[in-house]
């Protein structure tokens, strides 16, 4: 029987089994489903704001968004030269500093505080760059964020964000 | 197991007594691994052999009924259970102060939230009816007989651990109910003399029922369903040595009187699993909290019992033994023991003969004993009083009575039928129920109108009118317009006084909702102040709302509610809609399963705010801040009447009248308590006719599956 045509009663069995399996195999979808982020969750994942008026030169601030650190880093003039002087193809992740800050806005740096290597905060104004230095595993990250030793594969991500004046960003 | 039978202690088990049909020892089809793989796995670990052995090669008797459908019916909602439990478990919050807003946030945030749920709270339902299904399958066919004592009494332990566990998960909610059961049964521990009152200290972990008490029920309610699989496993290893029972209650004898399990009692099982899931669908889908209670929708109030508390209904048979007797101790005494009786089934039936079939007196004490267990169920749901006190006492005293004195006489005075010789000789036929349907109408009849009984209605109050809902029904969906004019009457009036806490911005303009648009949604969010972060000083100020924030509490805390409200605490509306309902009566009760009625909630809202009149004269309101009301309990309402025509403007041209008002207010309030209502009747739709037409596939299966049998 095994090499036989199938019969009408294989087609019953196989049409049972399908229908049975489909069933098993919808029955996964809210079990699965729960455990994205809840409506909450995306509703509290808007952008927020963030006023620029109180960070002064040579500081950063960390805001949460989303959950994540986001570093709000208000350079110093030696800090973007550094930043736009050093070869970007001598770089382990090149990109320009130019390519990572808004135009016209060369003393705002904006990043994702998560070290791209295994999600470590890295300290800022620290490290041989002046940058970021994470202290889980030694990655050395420069005055643009970008990754120049240690085991991190990345630049420091940049968040999606925009200037709605100059003293003002909007991030997300 | 080192190859000692049931024989090899002088025990008479079946399935190592069986015969081929030239009177060879029958040994079932030995596994044989169909891959040099599983070959090398199976010579190291013989868990293929097992698990063939177990639910493929074993016999079964061929003339099973449906009635043994349900113990694979069990394990299925066993499993359903434990699933679904852990997946809530990940957005459960075990504490006072969040448990019934964490299982708000599953109905309302959570993805399918509402679904899983529903599921569970539904599938203990599911899981006692199949449990007593069984159970009373079981008795009706003498299953606790020897050589079955100890699968019996391991059913037993299940049955227990299955009360003490979905009790503890009735609590995690932290309703009214949740609080009461917690506090009432616990206090069932005090009953024990001298060391009563530190056992139920030591249960609660405080002085009273309290965060503790919640936290080890959490533990407990996950531990159990695991105890509860490890049972099952004894239970079911305890049926495969001594073999399953049968509607002849005769022993199989040889090969023709036995099929293989897989396929025969597989298929079957499934197809009737399948069948019953129909059902389980139903009150998932369609009637979700049928089998709840609107007290349950109201967060744990320490400082208030509810006026009338009742278990859930697969207690209610107990609870109704626990009330009848008016002493604590003896009361608890009768509850536990009229569980624990039940391991003693086996010593208690002295009769020889095991089935009902074959046993016609003992057939029409098994089905009075069954119509005196749903009675008792009725009337555990009743208040304590009058003629149901009368009616509980009598049928308590039957219920002990039939244990104790009928079933060890029965076995004496009885002359049972003549057994067949074999199973494949006996010809079942369907009597008795004719006789039993009587006793369970007449019985019935007898106490609904009985004169105590019908008292009660005589002060009852009017019920509330039915409404016509476009949310009603199986294909029901809200009428956006009516949501919409509904929300404006809450915000112009009801939002005065009244909350609505678990209602978010962004809900507004939700799917299956009033369904704003997001820009309509912003702008009522930002006509709202709510506490913003605070500043670098520590300072907190205010911001306007976002659509992502709740709908802000009108007043800081509840003292300052009810200041302002002549000393009435105005409740929060955002479950109101499921959190209100009233005494349905037989026999609408059982007409709304398949109705589907389940707004009760809505009806009793438009009742409440259209029911404001002049006191009648005879009656006198108890103070100058309370109004008569034909529909409140006990017709004084603290709230003043709210709503009069022409109060609120309406721009679509529906009339502005005090009954347009209420009934869109109550539209608005159902949506903003169950907002995943259309979602529901929609998938339950889906679910229904898939589960449909997977039965008829399954139902020809089982049919060519079992032709060459009959």
């Amino acid at each position: 029987m095994s090499s036989a045509e199938p019969t009408r009663r294989d087609f019953l069995y196989i049409a049972t089994g399908m229908v049975a399996a489909l069933g098993g195999a919808a029955t996964l979808v809210p079990l699965i489903a729960q455990m994205n982020p809840d409506a909450s969750t995306i509703a509290a994942g808007v952008p927020i704001e963030v006023d620029l008026t109180p960070i002064a030169e040579g500081q950063a601030i960390k805001v949460f968004w989303r959950g994540n650190p986001i570093y709000v880093s208000h350079r110093t003039k030696k800090e973007i030269e550094e930043a736009q002087t050093v070869d970007v193809k001598t770089l382990p992740d090149p990109q320009s500093d130019a390519d990572r800050i808004k135009k016209g806005h060369d003393q705002w740096l904006v990043l994702v505080g998560i070290c791209t290597h295994l999600g470590c905060i890295p300290i800022a104004h620290q490290g041989d760059y002046d940058g970021f230095f994470c202290p889980c595993h030694g990655s050395q990250y420069d005055t643009s964020g970008r990754i120049r030793r240690g085991p991190a594969p990345a630049n420091l991500a940049v968040p999606p964000y925009e200037f709605l004046s100059d003293t003002k960003i909007k991030i997300g | 197991m080192s190859g000692h039978s049931p024989q090899d202690y002088g025990l008479n088990a079946w399935p190592n007594n069986l015969k081929t049909e030239d009177g060879k020892p029958y040994t079932p089809q030995a596994y044989v691994p169909p891959h040099p793989v599983l070959r090398w796995i199976e010579a190291r670990l013989p868990i293929g052999g097992l698990m063939y052995g177990t639910a493929v090669s074993y016999p079964v008797p061929r003339n099973l009924n449906y009635w043994w459908t349900f113990g694979g019916i069990l394990s299925f909602m066993l499993a359903v259970q434990i699933v679904t439990g852990i997946v809530l478990v990940m957005h459960f919050t075990p504490h006072v102060d969040h448990a019934f807003n964490s299982v708000e946030g599953i109905m309302r945030d959570v993805n399918y939230g509402w679904l899983l749920r529903y599921l569970h709270a539904n599938g203990a339902s599911m899981f006692f009816l199949a449990v007593y299904i069984h159970m009373f399958r079981g008795m009706y066919y003498g299953s606790y007989k020897e050589p079955r004592e100890v699968l019996w009494i391991l059913g037993v332990i299940i049955y227990l651990l299955m009360m003490a566990t979905g009790f503890m998960g009735y609590v995690l909610p932290w309703g009214q109910m949740s609080f009461w059961a917690a506090k009432v049964i616990t206090s069932l521990f005090g009953a024990i003399p001298v060391i009563g009152d530190p056992i139920v200290t030591w249960l609660w972990g405080g002085y009273s029922v309290g965060n503790p008490t919640l936290q080890r029920f959490f533990s407990l309610h996950y531990l159990l369903p695991f105890a509860i699989a490890g049972v099952v496993v004894l239970h079911i290893w305890a049926l495969h040595v001594v073999g399953q029972n049968n509607p002849t209650g005769v022993d199989p004898k040889t090969q023709k009187d036995v099929v293989p399990f897989s396929p025969h009692a597989t298929v079957k099982d499934m197809f009737f699993l399948c069948a019953f899931c129909v059902v389980y669908a139903w009150f998932v889908f369609y009637i979700p909290n049928y089998l709840g209670h609107p007290d349950n929708y109201i967060m744990a109030n320490p400082g208030q019992t509810p006026p009338h508390i009742v278990p859930e209904w697969y207690y209610l048979p107990f609870y109704a033994i626990l009330r009848s007797i008016p002493n604590k101790l003896a009361g608890v005494a009768a509850l536990f023991g009229s569980i624990g009786l039940l391991a003693f089934l086996p010593w208690l039936d002295t009769s020889k003969v095991k089935s009902a079939t074959y046993r016609p007196l003992y057939r029409q004490f098994f089905w009075i004993f069954v119509v005196t267990c749903i009675l008792l169920g009725w009337l555990g749901s009743k208040p304590a009083e009058g003629g149901y006190i009368l009616a509980s006492r009598v049928l308590t005293a039957w219920y002990f009575i039939h244990l104790l004195i009928v079933l060890p006489l029965l076995g004496k005075i009885e002359t049972p039928k003549a057994l067949p010789l074999s199973i494949s000789e006996a010809v079942l036929k369907k009597t008795g129920t004719v006789a039993a349907l009587v006793g369970i109408v007449a019985l019935a009849g007898l106490i609904a109108s009985s004169p105590s009984a019908r008292a009660e209605d005589a002060h009852e109050q009017p019920k509330p009118p039915g409404q016509k809902w476009s949310f009603a029904g199986p294909f029901g969906k809200f009428d956006r317009a009516q949501l919409q004019r509904g929300f404006r009457v809450y915000r112009e009036v009801c939002s005065n006084c009244h909350s609505l806490n678990l209602l978010s911005f962004r809900n507004l303009a939700d799917k299956g909702g009033p369904e704003f648009s997001p820009e309509q949604a912003e702008a009522v969010a930002a006509e709202y102040k709510v506490p913003d972060a605070p500043n670098d000083a520590g300072e907190v100020g205010e911001r306007a709302a976002r659509v992502a924030d709740r709908f802000p509490p009108k007043f800081p805390n509840d003292n300052a509610a009810r200041a302002a409200n002549g000393g009435a605490l105005p409740p929060d509306l955002s479950v109101m809609a499921k959190a209100r309902g009233y005494e349905r009566g037989f026999p609408l009760f059982v007409a709304d399963i398949f109705t589907q009625y389940q707004e009760m909630g809505p009806d009793y809202i438009t009742a409440i705010l259209t029911g404001y009149e002049k006191a009648p004269a005879d009656f006198k309101l108890p103070s100058s801040t309370t109004y008569y009301n034909t529909y409140f309990p006990g017709h004084a309402i603290g709230m003043p009447p709210p709503l009069s025509d022409k109060q609120v403007d309406y721009t679509d041209g529906s009339p502005t009248t005090v009954e347009q008002y209420s009934k869109d207010v109550s539209a608005f309030l159902m949506w903003a308590a169950e907002p995943s209502l259309e979602q529901r009747k929609r998938l339950g739709f889906q679910v229904v006719i898939f589960l449909l037409v997977l039965s008829v596939l399954l139902y020809f299966t089982k049919k060519k599956v079992w032709r060459e049998v009959h």
